[in-house]
């Protein structure tokens, strides 16, 4: 593939995902999506970014904020919203709900809802691999607010120790839920910063820019496969929603706003397509294939079967059953 | 006949874990102090010479990431053996044993296992103090979704550890401290223990005495002192609290008609109390006295032996709740 069709295609991803996170929200609003949603529209590039540098089987370990991550990784619109709707074909069959999206047959082994825990389940994951002897490596996407919290920093030393094969993606998206991540971060850049300390290189990207982030998560994968250890990638960019349900957002001041909002992701593939001399409307083909994707997705997930009751007992343990008892 | 061999409690333990990495090269051991230096406990005596760096792994004090970085193994193809070296120090990777090994396989409806094993020493009596001498098996086993094994005996620390190590799910073994220089006959080779089996220890048709682990010993000694009176007490080592082998506890209430129950665990949130209330539920015809539980005191443990003594059940309380009971 050359890179304009690449970019198309990357840009059709991204397409699939915005739209099934306003699928989402439009879901939650009418009441039929219950508990939350902690929807990941502006974050697309660095979920379809990061996977176009990825092998299939590659393991990706994801936050509460993961449709993205599930999407980029081949779980369909339909499984993911089927999953917000407690449907029975959902993609956890209703037992995990928007928060733990998890879709382990792309290797997508889980969205995370400790803020910052699966940064040490990515390490083994990627300890795992090098003890079998593959050339796989791990990558754990995580907040902001993650980089406060201890277990990022276990991770990123043992990681480092043991020279690992994993890429460290932080999201910076200038929040940890609704405080200002510089008013409570001793340093300007949250992850990066940080990986000095642990002897690690740590760069500050365009999250927004799919192109930046398939070619620096590529460079990260490859010192990874190589042998050389783990890479602190810190992503910029920006949630066009608030951090959680109907969550207005109103803490962040309208020229912030509107800036980032300039530099949507979607918006910054479209005018590079259009440098490359893409023509409109093989864009607006692609926004059309996304709009008839999701559309679809939402009438199969409305339509299909609630979860099963049984469900509540099963999956406990590898056995498929719950018996704690004789 | 061959002189039977025996084995302490801490050989055990490494034997154990030996014989299943002999036998299966996924299995994997992570943990402080492990390696070169053999435990502080001295309960990895001979792993990392045997099995070398690739299979015996220091960690830094990262508990988190010690069984974070297991259960990611553990979900691609390994079979982590990690060791929290007090059991005190389960609350400093508290989440992973709460929220994330637990609830992975369920919340993800079932994509992934999680093939660990989480052994750490346990329990008091041997003098360290508030934060190195609780026992703690009650916080694992608050948590739907773990495995609990908690050896009393060598040749079981042998079985159970096959067992545990061999599940496709997460079991925490608890290893008491109390008991690492203890001795007894070892395991024939391939001894396995099955997880949730109980084993009668001393039979009796008067009372039915449920311990576990360290509290197995008190309870046999117990016995022995009673027997001299005319009790005769039925002493039941349940070896795992999930699963957990009521059926047994059951069956030997329905020949004694009482039951008590020693745990070292605080009474306040101690496993007895689900076990005392399974029993009062499905047994109450059976019984012809109360229930009674002899647990640790709800204090966090105090350092001078003749303050610990107070805290954690003593043959002398035992022996006279049952004498008690017996005569109800």
């Amino acid at each position: 593939m050359n890179d304009t069709a690449e970019l198309l295609d990357l840009y059709r991803q991204m397409a699939v995902i915005r739209r099934t996170e306003k699928a989402a929200q439009d879901l939650f609003l009418a009441g039929l999506v219950k508990g939350t949603t902690h929807l990941a529209a502006g974050h697309e590039a660095i979920a379809v970014g990061a996977s176009a540098a990825l092998r299939p089987d590659d393991y990706v370990f994801a936050t509460y904020r993961g449709h993205h991550h599930a999407m980029a990784r081949g779980a369909t619109p339909e499984a993911c919203l089927a999953e917000l709707m407690s449907k029975a074909t959902g993609l956890c069959r209703a037992k995990g709900g928007s928060m733990h999206l998890t879709h382990a047959a792309g290797n997508m082994l889980g969205s995370y809802a400790i803020v910052g825990a699966h940064l040490p389940i990515a390490v083994g994951a990627a300890w795992s691999a090098n003890l079998r002897g593959t050339d796989q490596i791990a990558v754990a996407f995580f907040g902001d607010g993650a980089t406060n919290i201890g277990a990022f920093h276990e991770a990123l030393n043992l990681a480092a120790v043991w020279r690992l094969p994993v890429v460290f993606v932080c999201e910076n998206n200038l929040y940890m839920e609704y405080t200002p991540i510089a008013a409570v971060t001793a340093v300007a850049n949250p992850a990066a910063d940080r990986a000095s300390a642990y002897n690690l290189p740590g760069s500050v990207i365009d999250g927004n820019d799919v192109l930046v982030v398939r070619d620096a998560v590529r460079r990260a994968a490859e010192r990874a496969r190589a042998g050389d250890g783990p890479t602190v990638i810190e992503a910029r960019t920006y949630r066009h929603y608030g951090h959680s349900r109907t969550d207005p957002a109103k803490y962040r001041p309208e020229e912030e706003v509107a800036e980032w909002l300039a530099r949507d992701p979607l918006a910054l593939a479209r005018a590079r397509l259009a440098q490359l001399g893409v023509p409109d409307d093989t864009v607006a083909h692609a926004d059309a294939y996304a709009e008839q994707v999701v559309a679809e997705a939402v009438d199969a997930a409305k339509a299909a079967p609630d979860a099963d009751l049984r469900e509540a007992f099963t999956d406990v343990w590898a056995d498929g059953g719950a018996t704690w008892r004789s | 006949m061959a002189e039977l061999t025996t084995i302490t409690y801490r050989e055990a333990v490494a034997e154990g874990i030996a014989r299943e990495m002999r036998r299966d090269p996924t299995v994997v051991c992570l943990g402080e102090d492990i390696g070169a230096a053999e435990g502080v406990f001295k309960t990895t005596v001979g792993l990392f010479h045997e099995f070398g760096p690739r299979r015996v792994w220091d960690t830094p004090i990262s508990e988190q990431a010690i069984v974070g970085a297991a259960m990611g193994a553990a979900m691609t193809g390994m079979r982590p053996v990690a060791e929290v070296m007090f059991s005190d120090f389960l609350a400093c990777c508290w989440d992973y044993l709460a929220n994330e090994i637990p609830k992975v396989r369920y919340m993800t409806g079932g994509q992934v296992t999680v093939p660990l094993v989480v052994r750490t020493a346990n329990g008091g009596g041997l003098g360290f103090g508030a934060q190195h001498s609780q026992a703690v098996e009650n916080w694992a086993f608050a948590v739907p979704g773990l495995k609990i094994a908690a050896p009393s005996t060598p040749a079981d620390v042998i079985g159970l550890m096959a067992s545990a190590i061999r599940s496709d799910d997460p079991v925490i073994v608890f290893e008491h401290k109390g008991l690492f220089a203890s001795r007894g006959p070892t395991a024939p080779p391939d001894h396995v223990v099955p997880l949730g089996e109980a084993a009668v220890r001393r039979p009796g048709g008067d009372i039915t005495l449920v311990a576990l682990a360290s509290t197995v010993s008190t309870a046999l000694a117990a016995a022995d002192r009673l027997a001299a009176d005319g009790i005769e007490v039925e002493v039941i080592d349940l070896r795992c609290l999930v699963p957990l082998d009521i059926r047994t506890v059951l069956e030997s209430v329905g020949r004694t008609a009482r039951l008590a129950i020693v745990e070292e665990n605080p009474y306040q949130g101690g496993w007895g109390g689900t076990v005392a209330s399974i029993v009062a539920d499905e047994g109450f015809e059976s019984l012809d006295a109360p229930i009674r539980r002899i647990a640790a005191a709800c204090v966090p443990l105090p350092f001078a032996d003749v303050l610990e003594d107070q805290v954690i059940p003593s043959v002398e309380r035992v022996t006279g709740v049952v004498r008690a009971l017996a005569a109800y």
